[in-house]
């Protein structure tokens, strides 16, 4: 219940966050990527201040055996960089830049992102459901090109 | 400074105060995609309650505050429906097939220096900013 109950706080201070940072405003997402156009460069104090707490996070836990609700921390992080992280990167940058949404503004937003939103929101679930099946087959295709 | 900068600032503390407090008590990355991800293909069922209720913070804290917040918030999507769909569709696989997203291999994966989180975000801003050249100055569809 406990563990819960901070979910639930950890969600509702990101989601504030994107509120206020104007991340759930897709013209400042691709204001960000529009190098060659009216640049904006707001997403850049974005990520940096939301690395700061976190890079301060990943060292106390490295100090530590367990989280303080007593369960596991996160193991190590993997150190390859193979074909599902390149192009599920690359395939998610291009709906990023597309339309300025990503996973988490997403469901943010959803009290008043309108159709346009809900579309969105519904498709990106879509996705999710279909991509085990996607990982599969793209995993077989690129083996049978080698 | 611009006003947006700092609320950029501000609001970016705020997520990475999340992300810290979901690691340190909870011992999980906060990561969007794959909290939603799990669920959605249920190969986190197993953590569901504890999904379902960061979800629930993050869809409805922001609809709170919203009115209240001295800052118009708007978000400004295209009104190209079938651009809408693709675009999910790709955040949706893409996400799960890279196994993250900003929040996940952005914030959690470079503040920790992960050589994947590194490497994934430079992949998506590069495919992010080809697609705004693409879509908004070359085929002005959006």
């Amino acid at each position: 219940m406990l563990r819960n109950l901070s979910a639930f706080i950890a969600g509702s201070l990101f989601g504030a966050g994107l509120l206020i940072s104007g991340m759930t405003n897709t013209r400042k997402v691709q204001g960000w990527l529009d190098i060659f156009g009216d640049w904006d460069p707001t997403l850049a104090f974005v990520l940096g201040g939301a690395i700061l707490p976190m890079t301060l996070a990943w060292w106390i836990a490295a100090r530590r055996a367990r989280a303080f609700l007593g369960n596991d921390l996160p193991g190590k992080p993997g150190t390859t960089i193979d074909r599902n992280l390149m192009i599920g990167s690359l395939m998610f940058g291009a709906g990023w830049g597309l339309v300025g949404l990503c996973p988490g503004p997403a469901v943010a937003s959803i009290g008043w992102g309108g159709v346009g939103g809900a579309v969105f929101l519904v498709s990106m679930l879509a996705g999710m459901y279909v991509a085990p099946a996607f990982r599969i087959r793209f995993n077989q295709m690129a083996a049978a090109l080698h | 400074m611009p006003m947006d900068w700092i609320w950029g600032l501000v609001g970016g503390l705020m997520i990475g105060s999340a992300a810290a407090f979901y690691l340190l008590v909870n011992g999980r990355v906060m990561g969007a995609s794959g909290i939603i991800g799990g669920l959605v293909d249920r190969t986190g069922w197993a953590t569901w309650a504890e999904r379902a209720a960061f979800i629930a913070g993050l869809a409805i804290v922001p609809m709170l505050i919203k009115p209240v917040y001295s800052v118009p918030v708007m978000t400004n999507i295209t009104s190209n429906i079938p651009a809408v769909i693709l675009a999910g569709l790709l955040v949706g696989v893409g996400t799960r097939l890279a196994n993250g997203c900003t929040s996940g291999h952005g914030v959690c994966g470079i503040s920790r220096f992960s050589i994947r989180g590194i490497a994934a975000t430079i992949f998506y801003l590069v495919a992010g900013g080809l697609a705004v050249i693409v879509f908004r100055h070359l085929l002005e569809a959006i």
